[in-house]
């Protein structure tokens, strides 16, 4: 892991300093923030870990834990949300068994988020898997949806 | 006799791939037709030859995939394509020249677009957005030609000065007069930015017009540069918009290779070059000084003003900072010309406006329309009313810092003044129809639900204020509300406006009292009689089974989540208050509308 954070070091000194983009190179390198790259940063640059820690609390794109393999999120910004994208919400976590925005089951299959529109209002309600978006969903095409996500996750694992 | 492939006519497939159409399968599409040709030449030699061309967002995303077939001078266009379709358009239309009838656009299509007035959007949806030369057959980058050899920077601020356009980002600024007063701050360096945050949850105008149009924003962002005197340009981009940040950093990229960026520009001592910064997800960040402390690094709090941005901005350097619709209008007003551009819309509003069209409408998708259109051709001639023929009930425009207008105001001109008479605002552009279906109060709660979760937490009243205005609101859905809560709201709602110290919490309130002032029975409804009106507050609603109406069928006991509703087959069902969630699954699933919600 070392390698890459010296790599980001490298391209961070470049970029005028920016820890914005410093850890943004670090999620998209390792999935997520680990504590141990703050550290490292930390010393290496000589900056206190609350100011890192600062920036990632404030963005919601930074994530301290690791993430799922697969994220499943839905839309509910306002077009989604006067659309049902709640119903949705609710029926995502009921069939993968996880309580809140941001869980990811225990098998680190799935990972599931409420985000705020994805620009794609006049589609919605919109669900995004790993990144596209599906059109005028249901919470039973999305049910439907995440069978077949989890028999390709099974099948592929075999 | 045989053709060479050179002599044969061309026939042009243009996909919508903006994010309608790819979500919509357009991809698939192209590599449908693709196949299709390749499968019939193999029995038979073809008189044309086939090109692709991706394009952005057409706006009538309802309709897509939409695929144009352009043969020569004629240009039919078929709407909902899917890639079984693709063959036999290819063997009727394209090889038998009979286009497949029932695939075609229909008279709603026109209804869609008779009232608009596209100028940014006219070439969103024609030209590929990932090719440099479709911009500059369609006049792109003659505007900057134009002024660098001859005009000076001062001569450009006139001309946008008189063309009176305002700011698209949501305050209506004049663009002119902010140009102006950077130009004039003392100092050799010198920013413009383009603001591509585009945080409004319910709106993706700036989105469409970066991938449909990337060039625009360059050329907007090239002219802007030239006359304020800076030499560097940033774009702060969501990162939530993966598409949109690769046409721009193409745009970019084909720019640089024809000389159209870096030094010495056209031979006229002029530099300039653009950086993308991606946004990490923050609404606030779209507030002029807290994106500059995102761009520098750091948390993106606002900054008190003044000083403005123009005076000390980035870096604490004169900047300029621009939304994306306001700098791709840049390059058309210099090339049309100012008195061409103020003729369109209002007294003091004038151009056109894009707005993302969505909610309960038939026609949902991104329109361009003439300042001073009424917000009722909206709705009914382009919107084509409202789904299923539910009653209208309010449209919400300006998101988390606008309201909501209900039906009496339909008649209200779309311009600066008039939506900030009738108590909303413009905004970025969002305008989300709501039908009876939709309560006014959760409405109201769910833009504070946003507001107050953005809250960048810096000033008190935003911070804690938006919380106890949700507080409030969250009880009051529940079913918890008492006499004194609306007044109790109204007073909060005036001093977060009056004490906040950036414009999120200024215009926080906003959604609260437009729909106090024309919905306060709701508010009423609930609070007094514990009942919500719309049927959506689920703590105040209860489910039951109408035994004389009911079949027995069981589709509501198979649908139910929480193993509420028993009954035998062909017998009345029951629902068990004790353990109903109140999810609505069985008043979804009945065919028979025996289930009640009261
Ligand atoms: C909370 C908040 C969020 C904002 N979000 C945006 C945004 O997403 N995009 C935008 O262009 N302007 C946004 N603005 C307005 C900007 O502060 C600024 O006025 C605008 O970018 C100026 O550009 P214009 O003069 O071209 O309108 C926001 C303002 C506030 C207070
Ligand atoms: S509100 Fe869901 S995509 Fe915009």
């Amino acid at each position: 892991m070392n390698d890459i954070l010296d790599g980001i070091i490298t391209k961070y000194r470049e970029k005028e300093g920016n820890v914005i983009f410093l850890l943004q190179e670090t999620q998209d390198a390792l999935g997520y923030i680990p504590e141990e790259a703050v550290n490292y940063f930390s010393e290496k640059l000589e900056i206190p870990p609350s100011r890192f820690y600062g920036v990632v609390t404030f963005y919601s794109q930074f994530h301290l834990k690791p993430r799922g393999k697969n994220i499943v999120s839905v839309c509910c910004g306002t077009a989604c949300h006067v659309k049902g994208g709640s119903k949705i919400a609710e029926r995502i976590q009921r069939d993968l068994g996880l309580a809140a925005d941001g869980e990811t089951t225990e098998d680190g299959k799935f990972t599931f988020e409420i985000v705020r529109c994805v620009g794609a209002c006049s589609i919605a309600p919109v669900v995004l898997v790993n990144n596209s978006a599906y059109a005028e969903m249901s919470a039973d095409s999305t049910s439907k949806l995440i069978k077949e996500l989890k028999k390709k996750e099974s099948s592929g694992t075999k | 006799m045989e053709q060479s492939e050179e002599n044969k006519k061309k026939v042009v497939v243009r996909v919508c791939i903006g994010t309608g159409g790819l979500a919509a399968g357009g991809k698939e599409v192209i590599e449908a037709f693709k196949k299709a040709i390749t499968d019939f030449c193999v029995d038979i030699e073809l008189d044309f030859t086939c090109h692709y061309q991706k394009v952005g967002c057409r706006g009538f995303c309802a309709r897509d995939v939409l695929v144009d077939v352009v043969d020569g001078d004629t240009s039919v266009t078929y709407q909902g394509i899917k890639p079984d379709i693709a063959k036999r358009i290819v063997e009727e239309h394209l090889i038998k020249g009979e286009p497949v009838k029932e695939w075609l656009i229909d008279a709603s299509y026109y209804a869609f677009h008779a009232k608009q007035l596209k100028i940014l959007l006219k070439d969103c949806g024609t030209i590929d957005p990932e090719d440099i030369q479709a911009y500059i057959n369609v006049g792109g980058y003659s505007g900057i030609k134009k002024i660098v050899s001859a005009m000076t920077p001062e001569d450009v601020i006139n001309e946008i000065k008189a063309s009176a356009i305002r700011g698209r980002g949501g305050a209506g600024f004049p663009t002119g007069v902010k140009w102006e007063a950077c130009r004039k701050a003392p100092g050799d360096v010198r920013y413009i930015v383009c603001n591509a945050d585009e945080g409004d949850p319910g709106a993706f105008m700036d989105r469409s017009i970066i991938e449909g149009n990337p060039h625009s924003v360059v050329e907007g962002l090239m002219i802007a540069a030239y006359a304020i005197g800076a030499s560097l340009g940033y774009v702060y981009i969501r990162a939530e918009y993966p598409a949109a940040v690769d046409r721009l950093k193409l745009a970019i990229a084909q720019a640089h290779e024809l000389g159209y960026l870096g030094n010495n520009l056209f031979g006229s001592g002029f530099h300039f070059d653009v950086r993308i910064k991606l946004g990490a997800g923050a609404f606030v960040c779209g507030e002029e000084t807290a994106l500059i402390a995102s761009i520098e690094g750091e948390r993106g709090m606002p900054r008190a003003k003044p000083p403005f941005p123009v005076h000390k901005g980035l870096w604490g350097k004169p900047t300029v900072i621009n939304n994306v619709e306001t700098l791709s209008n840049i390059p058309y007003i210099i090339r049309n010309g100012a008195a061409w551009y103020s003729a369109i819309g209002t007294g003091k509003s004038k151009g056109t406006k894009v707005f993302a069209l969505t909610g309960k409408v038939k026609n949902t998708g991104l329109i361009e329309v003439p300042m001073g259109i009424r917000l009722g051709e909206i709705i009914y001639d382009i919107g084509g009313g409202i789904i299923g023929n539910k009653q209208f009930k309010a449209v919400q425009t300006g998101g988390p810092s606008g309201g909501c207008i209900p039906a009496e105001l339909l008649d209200t001109p779309v311009d600066f003044e008039s939506l900030g008479r009738v108590g909303s605002i413009i905004g970025s552009g969002g305008m989300v129809v709501l039908d009876e279906t939709d309560c006014m109060v959760n409405i109201a709660k769910f833009f504070l639900e946003f507001t107050q979760a953005e809250s960048c937490g810096k000033c008190v009243p935003c911070r804690i204020g938006t919380k106890r205005l949700l507080e409030i609101l969250d009880r009051i859905t529940r079913g918890l509300g008492k006499e004194g809560d609306i007044e109790l709201l109204e007073t909060l709602c005036a001093d977060v406006k009056a004490a906040s110290l950036c414009g999120l919490g200024q215009t926080a309130p906003n959604p609260i009292l437009s729909t106090l002032k024309y919905f306060r029975g709701e508010y009423e409804a609930h609070i007094r009689e514990k009942k919500c009106p719309a049927k959506v507050c689920k703590d105040l609603l209860t489910y039951s089974i109408i035994e004389e109406v009911c079949t027995g069928c069981g589709a509501c006991r198979r649908a139910c989540p929480a193993g509420a509703i028993a009954g035998d087959k062909k017998k009345p069902h029951r629902i068990d208050p004790e353990k109903c969630i109140k999810c609505g699954a069985c008043f979804d699933v009945c065919k028979f509308a025996s289930v009640s919600r009261e």
